[in-house]
């Protein structure tokens, strides 16, 4: 037994675990600790690195739906016409249009024009891709193209687009998703899995996807317009959180980054290696009310018009925007942005006036308070909105009751008429007739307060009839006193794009869609 | 203890299904709808009913679940509503992930957690013993998105040693994938390694206190021998049970921590699918879950059996 009692006399001596023992346990730690910082990013200076606020849903333009899903497409599909950053329709797969009378519009397409399997871009596949958009199961573009009666191939650069009715919007549409020509041979061979390999006509080719991760897009070498290319490789990273989104732009680890917060803005101007871009978007937001969609409209606010216009009085819309956005957004009452040439400057935003508040509702012979719900998706900034309104409102006699609502649940309230006043904002699309028609006429998909006024109708149905630009800004001119009179939306303000990016980076073009364009962006040193 | 082995193996099969209808009848409790929801800002009826008849949302919930489940016994989890790509693919991308980030962070809690917990038992009422406990209290009250966050900022923005989000898979650039996940496995670990500090702690303090310790120090065994072989052995039995619990929850998705670094796991792409009500992506990430979490118990249990030999004629 030498062996154990030999042990036994050394452990009786310290009967503890040394210093020896920890130091070396520290070291482990800090060995690891180093290790792990030690180990670096790299980046490729031929890579574009842009932050998108969330995941897009499919990659199939016929049947995507998402705002960032069309970010994406920017870079992956050319489109028929373009807007510029004056809202003009510009081409881009095509080189002109005509219409040849008020239901038929000719489109010369672009010769020379490749997609990105080799296949030739003519009259055929841009006459494949819209039908698709038109018959696809599922396709989100039907309403779009729902105007199009047929569709004739002339020759192949010239396509001939019949409508069953007169259109002045019908041209915006094809600045979007329904103008996205795909390579017909792919959608035909893999239908609704288009979406796991695109291929389109666009700078940038398709290479993967990572769901909630990342996009990336590889240079199109065959590209039409190549030489205003500047990167090998595109990667939209999504992060969702606005802080995360800022931090990496001022780490350095994404390029571009579309939808900085206002309240983040200023910590991007104050960091010189990195640039603001501030432009009018295409959407507002409002406050839409239920006038007639079920028992919640049973209320003062939803009718009675002078209570409504009580409280549009009741809110300063100016205050509003400088407490929640920095007063980075323009306080509007009408569904265009000033850059819309569909904005009608005559229409200014009314003052706050809480007395004259206080007399419309004394006019209107209602009891106060005038209790109101007001629903609104629990976004911290649209609550925020929410608070700022009761507490106006509360000034001129309303009883304001904030209902707070997770976003896809709010939408269903919505069009069941469970709300009597919904905060809720609408994108937006280049034609005036995409952010008026759908919510205020007769009977409208997105009317879910249940508007209705039969002159409104009539101009709403003029204007999207008529394709002389002077013609349809006078319908419109006409149809938003009435509008303003019963308030079925309160507009409140329009929202900017707000994009942070490197300072290095040059060509980018502030267009209100909020799209990236990646021709003409470059990466200085 | 092999007759308990085979009952818990036994059980697993009704447990899934009873996972099963758990997720798909509370989903149903959800308001909204997810043909509302998939349209975005498209609101045209006949889409909308398009949308329902395309997904089978006109039909009775009985009908629904049964599609669904017959799918999933032929091994076809579903067709994700909003990315239109199968969930069995989703589920193969994002398992690797949070596979890495729960190992890492597991890692991570167990280095920091278990030894430290043993040093605050053997130097009980020691600065050591109060440091522990000290680093333990912040680790549990510290909020992970707020570490997250305060992380990125130094160590990506200020300092500019790691990438402040994002994911590379190992097998692409280990290097660049350790870069991106240490940071979010440290803040997972962190409060792991809190909770297994404490208990770790507790376990020891018990076990150094029973007598065949103090046999095993009569007999003049060295104090590593006493307090790894003998105390540690017996105290681990609650930190194993303690840890599988923490791993599984870890494995469910770290939702915040993987918000904050954009790490593109479980906990993301679940939290996406909720709010986008894809109701394929939610059972079968949670089917999937439940699954891994049934088999981290049973593997539990085996590690009784190994640490405690005793057990084996349980």
């Amino acid at each position: 037994m030498p062996r154990r009692a030999a042990t036994t006399t050394r452990n009786t001596s310290t009967n503890k675990i040394t210093d020896r023992d920890f130091n070396i346990m520290r070291r482990i730690l800090w060995a690891s600790f180093l290790l792990a910082i030690a180990v670096q990013q790299s980046a490729s200076a031929q890579t574009l690195r842009v932050a998108l606020r969330q995941d897009l849903d499919t990659m199939d333009p016929t049947l995507s739906t998402t705002y960032v899903g069309r970010i994406v497409f920017a870079g992956l599909c050319d489109k028929l016409f373009d807007i510029d950053e004056k809202l003009n329709i510009v081409p881009q797969l095509a080189t002109g249009s005509e219409w040849t009378d008020p239901k038929t519009l000719v489109i010369h397409l672009r010769q020379g024009v490749k997609f990105q399997d080799d296949e030739v871009m003519d009259a055929e596949a841009v006459k494949a891709s819209l039908l698709r958009d038109m018959t696809l199961p599922g396709s989100y573009r039907k309403s779009e193209l729902g105007l199009v009666d047929h569709i004739d191939v002339i020759d192949p650069a010239t396509i001939r687009i019949a409508l069953k009715a007169p259109s002045g919007a019908f041209l915006a549409q094809l600045t979007d998703r329904s103008g996205m020509i795909l390579a017909p041979k792919v959608a035909a061979a893999a239908g609704k899995d288009f979406t796991q390999h695109p291929v389109c006509s666009g700078p940038f080719k398709f290479v993967e996807r990572v769901p909630q991760d990342h996009v990336t897009l590889e240079r199109f070498p065959g590209y039409w317009d190549n030489k205003a290319i500047n990167f090998d490789r595109v990667v939209y990273q999504i992060l969702v959180d606005s802080s995360v989104r800022l931090a990496n732009l001022k780490a350095g680890t994404v390029d571009l980054s579309e939808n900085i917060v206002p309240t983040d803005a200023a910590a991007v101007k104050a960091d010189p290696r990195l640039r603001l871009v501030i432009s009018d978007s295409l959407g507002y937001f409002g406050i839409t009310a239920n006038l007639d969609n079920g028992p919640q409209a049973k209320n003062p606010y939803g009718q009675n018009a002078l209570v409504r216009q009580a409280f549009d009085l009741a809110i300063d819309r100016q205050a509003l925007v400088n407490v929640v956005y920095n007063g980075m957004f323009a306080p509007t009452v009408q569904a265009v942005p000033s850059s819309s040439p569909f904005y009608d400057a005559a229409l200014a935003v009314p003052a706050r006036d809480v007395a004259k508040a206080k007399a419309l509702l004394k006019q209107a012979g209602v009891s106060l308070p005038v209790k109101l719900e007001l629903l609104a998706f629990n976004n911290p900034d649209v609550l925020q909105t929410a608070e700022v309104i009761q507490s106006m409102a509360a000034e001129a006699g309303f009883d304001v009751h904030i209902q707070s609502m997770e976003f896809a649940s709010s939408l269903a309230a919505s069009a069941r008429g469970e709300f009597q006043a919904y905060l809720i904002g609408w994108s937006g699309r280049v034609d005036i007739d995409g952010n008026t028609y759908a919510f205020l006429h007769t009977g409208a998909a997105g009317n879910d307060g249940h508007y209705s006024n039969a002159t409104v109708d009539k101009l709403l149905d003029e204007a999207r009839g008529m394709t002389d630009l002077a013609q349809r800004k006078a319908a419109y001119a006409q149809m938003w006193p009435q509008l303003r009179q019963d308030l079925p939306i309160t507009y409140l303000w329009i929202p900017t794009n707000i994009v942070g990016m490197s300072a290095k980076l040059t060509g980018f073009r502030p267009v209100p869609d909020g799209m990236i364009r990646l021709q003409g962006l470059a990466l200085g040193k | 203890m092999r007759g308990h082995l085979g009952a818990r193996i036994a059980q697993i099969i009704p447990t899934l299904l009873l996972v099963s209808v758990l997720v798909f009848g509370l989903q149903q409790l959800m308001p909204g709808d997810p043909a509302l929801v998939l349209a975005g800002e498209e609101r045209d009826p006949q889409v909308l009913a398009q949308i329902r008849a395309e997904l089978w949302l006109d039909r009775s919930l009985p009908v629904q679940y049964l599609h669904w489940m017959g799918n999933v016994l032929h091994g076809n989890l579903g067709y994700s509503w909003r990315i239109r790509e199968p969930v069995s693919q989703l589920v193969a991308e994002k398992l690797p992930v949070t596979l890495q980030l729960s190992a890492m962070a597991f890692l991570i809690a167990v280095v920091i957690g278990v030894p430290a917990g043993i040093v605050a038992a053997v130097k009980r009422n020691s600065a050591w013993d109060y440091l522990a406990n000290a680093i333990g209290l912040a680790g549990l009250s510290t909020p992970n998105f707020w570490l997250g966050i305060m992380l990125i900022l130094l160590v990506s923005v200020q300092l500019g040693w790691l990438p402040p989000s994002g994911y590379v898979p190992l097998a692409e650039d280990w290097r660049q994938s350790l870069a991106t996940t240490i940071m979010p496995a440290f803040v997972l670990g962190n409060s792991i390694a809190a909770i297994l500090m404490r208990h770790t702690r507790s376990a020891m303090l018990t076990a150094l206190d029973q007598d065949y310790v103090r046999t095993a120090r009569a007999k003049g065994l060295r104090e590593w021998g006493v307090v790894i072989r003998h105390a540690l052995r017996n105290a681990l039995i609650p930190v194993v049970t303690l840890g599988a619990l923490e791993l599984g929850t870890l494995l469910s998705g770290a939702v915040l921590t993987e918000q904050v670094f954009s790490i593109p796991g479980f906990g993301k792409m679940i939290v996406d699918a909720v709010f986008n009500r894809d109701y394929p992506v939610v059972q079968g990430v949670v089917l999937v879950t439940a699954f891994l979490y049934v088999v981290l118990n049973l593997i539990a249990d085996l590690l009784y059996v190994v640490i405690n030999p005793r057990l084996r004629d349980a």
